[in-house]
């Protein structure tokens, strides 16, 4: 049954790898101590039953300028949503203005049909303005 | 999607990812990760929130006893900070997949840990001083070392907490350059804070790197940039020059500069001491988690309160 030893054998590689892996990852940094060098559980802990829904916050910066995502929190609802974000993004002014939109809304693309997506643009250099030669003579162009 | 398709996109993935990280291209929330990196990134990122979080606590400590009213501001300024720099943090780790919930009960469980300095109690005014310049400096150059992380969203925040660390700094060194100027007692004061965060500070930047023998996975996913000793070396070389501005020294007695390495040298850290604080066993290990877990717990009928009152004016709004 040769079959069935190459695939305990294949196996026994994959373990070896996970392990290996495993090992890569052991260092120590600020604010980065491992699980198993930690001590063990002392504490239970118990979940919130309800859970503040989260947001998205896009600030914009100075008038004149876009609203520009900077980071998510959670609120109970818009208006409290608008105060964290003020509290946590716009602490030393960097804010004129404030949007929040709850996270479950926002769709996004999906980066892996990036190609597809973006790929008709690809082959339209016509739309830039480097395409086109003209004599030095042409000023202001 | 059959076997061979997954293996074909996890494979396909790979070659992508670390294409990406060969040429200093950020990974982003939905593009492909290994699952280890996702992982490490979660443990770093949540652990770099919960150390914010606790480290509230020894400041928070000294706010109803802050010698002026200037001085009070300032701190409840830099306190107010820590916690944001905390939801700068989660929020970034949120984006990985883990809930805030989630992180938060590790940490008062005790399976996820932060930083030991925090372990640490802040005996008198002095420390606020010494916790800015000493506590604040070591971050400070493991955060900017950060800002050039491969995970996008923990890079940004590192950027945005790099921003307001300055201040923390300087408002502590210039706390302690006042006591230095100041009666007996100040000054007394100053060396002693000095004397007792020192060393915990060295701690900070974790086991020497020959404690590690293993090839450094995190350093090839470039999630982080230069080695704990590295970064120790550049820390003492900062702090010996800034002492001698205060008057005050540090209390190692083979600190000492050497002119071939253009380094200076100094003692061996007590490595026993930093497990010991690791593992729980540091002067305010139990304090700490159990003023996280009264405040958390304390707090649940508040949130549950809150979230009650959201949906019940939604429902009149709708209703109208």
């Amino acid at each position: 049954m040769p079959k069935k030893r190459n695939s305990k054998q294949k196996r026994h590689n994959n373990l070896k790898l996970v392990s290996l892996m495993n090992i890569q990852i052991k260092k120590f940094y600020y604010g980065d101590i491992p699980e198993e060098k930690a001590g063990s559980n002392v504490y239970k802990t118990e979940n919130d039953s309800v859970n503040w829904p989260l947001w998205e916050v896009f600030v914009r910066s100075k008038q004149g300028l876009d609203h520009k995502h900077v980071g998510s929190l959670h609120a109970t609802d818009a208006a409290m949503a608008i105060e964290n974000a003020r509290d946590v993004y716009t602490r030393r002014q960097e804010g004129v203005s404030i949007w929040v939109v709850e996270s479950k809304y926002i769709t996004a693309s999906n980066p892996e049909e990036a190609g597809e997506l973006y790929e008709p643009a690809a082959d339209k250099i016509y739309r830039h303005p480097t395409f086109y030669n003209l004599p030095d003579e042409v000023n202001h162009m | 999607m059959t076997v061979q398709d997954i293996a074909h996109k996890e494979a396909f993935g790979e070659t992508i990812f670390n294409d990406k990280i060969d040429k200093e291209t950020k990974i982003e929330p939905k593009d492909w990760m290994p699952e280890a990196y996702r992982k490490t990134n979660v443990r770093q990122i949540s652990q770099h929130a919960h150390s914010e979080i606790v480290g509230m606590l020894p400041e928070g400590n000294w706010i109803s006893r802050a010698p002026s009213l200037k001085r009070k501001a300032i701190l409840i300024a830099k306190v107010q900070d820590e916690a944001g720099h905390g939801l700068y943090l989660y929020s970034a780790a949120e984006t990985l997949g883990t809930s805030r919930d989630e992180m938060i009960n590790d940490l008062h469980s005790g399976k996820a840990k932060y930083s030991s300095i925090f372990n640490y109690p802040s005996l008198t005014w002095a420390d606020m001083g010494a916790i800015g310049w000493l506590v604040d400096g070591a971050a400070i150059l493991n955060q900017v070392m950060l800002c050039r992380t491969s995970y996008g969203p923990y890079a940004r925040a590192m950027v945005r907490i790099c921003k307001e660390e300055s201040f923390h700094q300087r408002q502590g060194f210039e706390s302690l350059l006042v006591l230095s100027k100041g009666t007996d007692e100040q000054k007394a004061m100053c060396q002693d804070a000095i004397n007792r965060w020192w060393w915990p500070s060295l701690m900070m930047f974790g086991p020497k790197d020959s404690e590690s023998t293993n090839s450094d996975q995190s350093m090839k996913w470039k999630i982080k940039r230069k080695t704990n000793d590295e970064l120790r070396q550049q820390f003492v070389n900062m702090a010996a020059e800034q002492v001698k501005v205060l008057g005050m020294q540090l209390p190692d007695n083979k600190l000492k500069w050497n002119e071939q390495r253009k380094h200076y040298d100094f003692g061996e850290i007590n490595w026993d001491e930093f497990w010991a604080v690791v593992k729980g066993n540091g002067p305010c290990n139990k304090q700490r988690l159990e003023a996280r877990r009264k405040a958390h717990e304390e707090g649940k009928w508040v949130r549950e309160a809150a979230m009650a009152y959201a949906e019940k004016k939604k429902l009149q709004t709708e209703e109208a």
